[in-house]
């Protein structure tokens, strides 16, 4: 479903963001990808969706080069659905139309099919009574699961989600968790930039671990927290468990 | 003091000053307003494309705008508006462009320099986040431009355009360099007719400072009432 090969990247002329970054995510895997801030794992997953520019290697989406210049990139990314650390959801919309607005313009769906859909959806995440208020009107955790919402209004062939629950309060991560849990069983392709390792290793089939730039590990999840193979691994696991 | 003035030739002329002059002096703040912002808008837009030639070809017409008097431009656009006429539609004569196209054009061409400069702040107030959202939903750059960007940075920005449009309503007064009867061309007319410029012109200030503070007492509440939305 995703294929990333030799994929690099700069910013400017001297910080390497990515550094020969290949791996692949299954139709139907869950792969989890974490590492200290700053190892360009946000950066991977956002080029997957080409929302960042990378120079060297290449990345195929469901047989679809993404890198390839005459490639319709709106039309690619409206098959894969992203989740942003900080929800991004359109303020000026409403719970509903922020559901409909892709919907209507990008797949050309009727008002009515886009409505029935987004209601649809908001209930599944919980949100049905929401659905006429305005995105400051929620918490964080609910507009956290009202972007996942959107998302899925799109039919994604896969989903990306990037840190979802990094700027949300503690009480509130696990209820875009669970969300994200039922996603994965029922057999969505996801890849997820996330530090919840209760979640990884509840729901993913494998884990990348990345460091500057770099996936240092990439592993099965069994293998991955039962004895990674990196020194870095290691470390950065023992960082984050011991609490 | 006032036993030499006769204030009821205002009276006499309140039809023709306001049904009129101030008519036309609406029209023409509403109509530039409207062109300014669409057209400030293309230029903001071309300013933050990312193309250098486009955002500097706007970027140089924003600062010729600004470093000219508006009065010469509206003064040089109605003499060489139906030249350019002329030479575009390659007729043999210059075209005959009314006073009020000419200043209508002239002040949509000038206000979308300051119009669009409100609007680039307004677009670069808007998060990246925002338009990275509407991509990754597989909306087009014009598309996330039209829906999700425009909308918020026109929203925010609204109080700064309406109060740059109390500025243009005053600055209308200046067709009077082509003797159009706006609001003050219609009070100078009078004015000069019946010997009264001293009522004409103090009727005129107070009619332009009520309207224009009253607009920007609506200005401010209606900034209250965004910040509470937001």
């Amino acid at each position: 479903m995703i294929e990333i090969s030799h994929v690099d990247k700069w910013y400017g002329p001297s910080f390497q963001a990515l550094r020969d970054c290949t791996t692949s995510v299954a139709k139907g895997e869950v792969v989890v990808v974490c590492g200290p801030s700053g190892s360009g794992k946000s950066t991977l997953i956002k080029c997957v969706n080409a929302l960042e520019p990378f120079q060297a290697g290449e990345i195929i989406l469901d047989g679809i080069k993404v890198n390839d210049p005459k490639t319709d990139l709106p039309k690619l990314r409206a098959r894969v659905g992203m989740v942003f650390q900080h929800f991004e959801l359109f303020p000026h919309l409403k719970i509903i139309e922020n559901l409909c607005l892709a919907q209507e313009k990008v797949l050309g769906r009727s008002h009515d099919e886009a409505m029935a859909k987004a209601a649809k959806l908001l209930d599944r995440v919980g949100l049905k009574d929401h659905a006429r208020k305005y995105p400051a009107e929620l918490s964080g955790g609910q507009q956290q699961r009202v972007a996942i919402a959107r998302a899925l209004a799109m039919d994604p062939i896969a989903m990306l989600f990037d840190e979802p629950t990094s700027a949300l309060d503690p009480e509130m991560i696990s209820e875009v968790l669970d969300v994200m849990v039922d996603l994965a069983r029922e057999g969505m392709t996801m890849m997820v930039v996330t530090h919840e390792m209760g979640f990884a290793s509840k729901v993913a089939h494998r884990v990348i671990f990345m460091d500057q730039g770099e996936i240092v590990e990439d592993a099965l999840k069994t293998d991955f927290f039962g004895s990674p193979r990196s020194d870095r691994a290691q470390k950065f696991l023992s960082k984050i468990l011991s609490h | 003091m006032f036993a030499n003035f006769d204030f009821d030739v205002i009276r006499r002329s309140l039809g023709y000053l306001f049904f009129d002059g101030m008519t036309f002096t609406l029209t023409l703040t509403g109509l530039g307003a409207l062109g300014g912002l669409i057209f400030g808008t293309l230029i903001a837009l071309m300013r933050l494309s990312g193309y250098r030639l486009l955002g500097r070809i706007a970027g140089l017409y924003v600062d010729l705008m600004r470093s000219l008097p508006l009065v010469l431009v509206i003064f040089w656009f109605y003499f060489l508006v139906p030249y350019i006429g002329q030479w575009v539609t390659g007729s043999s004569r210059p075209i005959r462009v009314g006073a009020f196209t000419s200043s209508l054009v002239t002040f949509i061409l000038f206000e979308a320099a300051y119009f669009s400069e409100i609007m680039r702040a307004g677009i670069q107030s808007i998060s990246k986040g925002q338009p990275a959202a509407a991509s990754a939903l597989g909306l087009t750059y014009a598309q996330s431009m039209r829906y999700v960007v425009l909308p918020q940075a026109f929203r925010n920005m609204l109080p700064v355009l309406l109060t740059q449009t109390i500025v243009l309503f005053q600055d209308t007064s200046l067709v009077y360099v082509l003797s159009i009867p706006d609001f003050l061309g219609a009070a100078s007319k009078v004015a000069q007719r019946d010997g009264r410029l001293v009522e004409m012109y103090l009727f005129a200030a107070v009619v332009y400072f009520a309207i224009s503070c009253f607009a920007s007492f609506g200005v401010r509440r209606l900034q209250a009432r965004i910040a509470i939305v937001r």
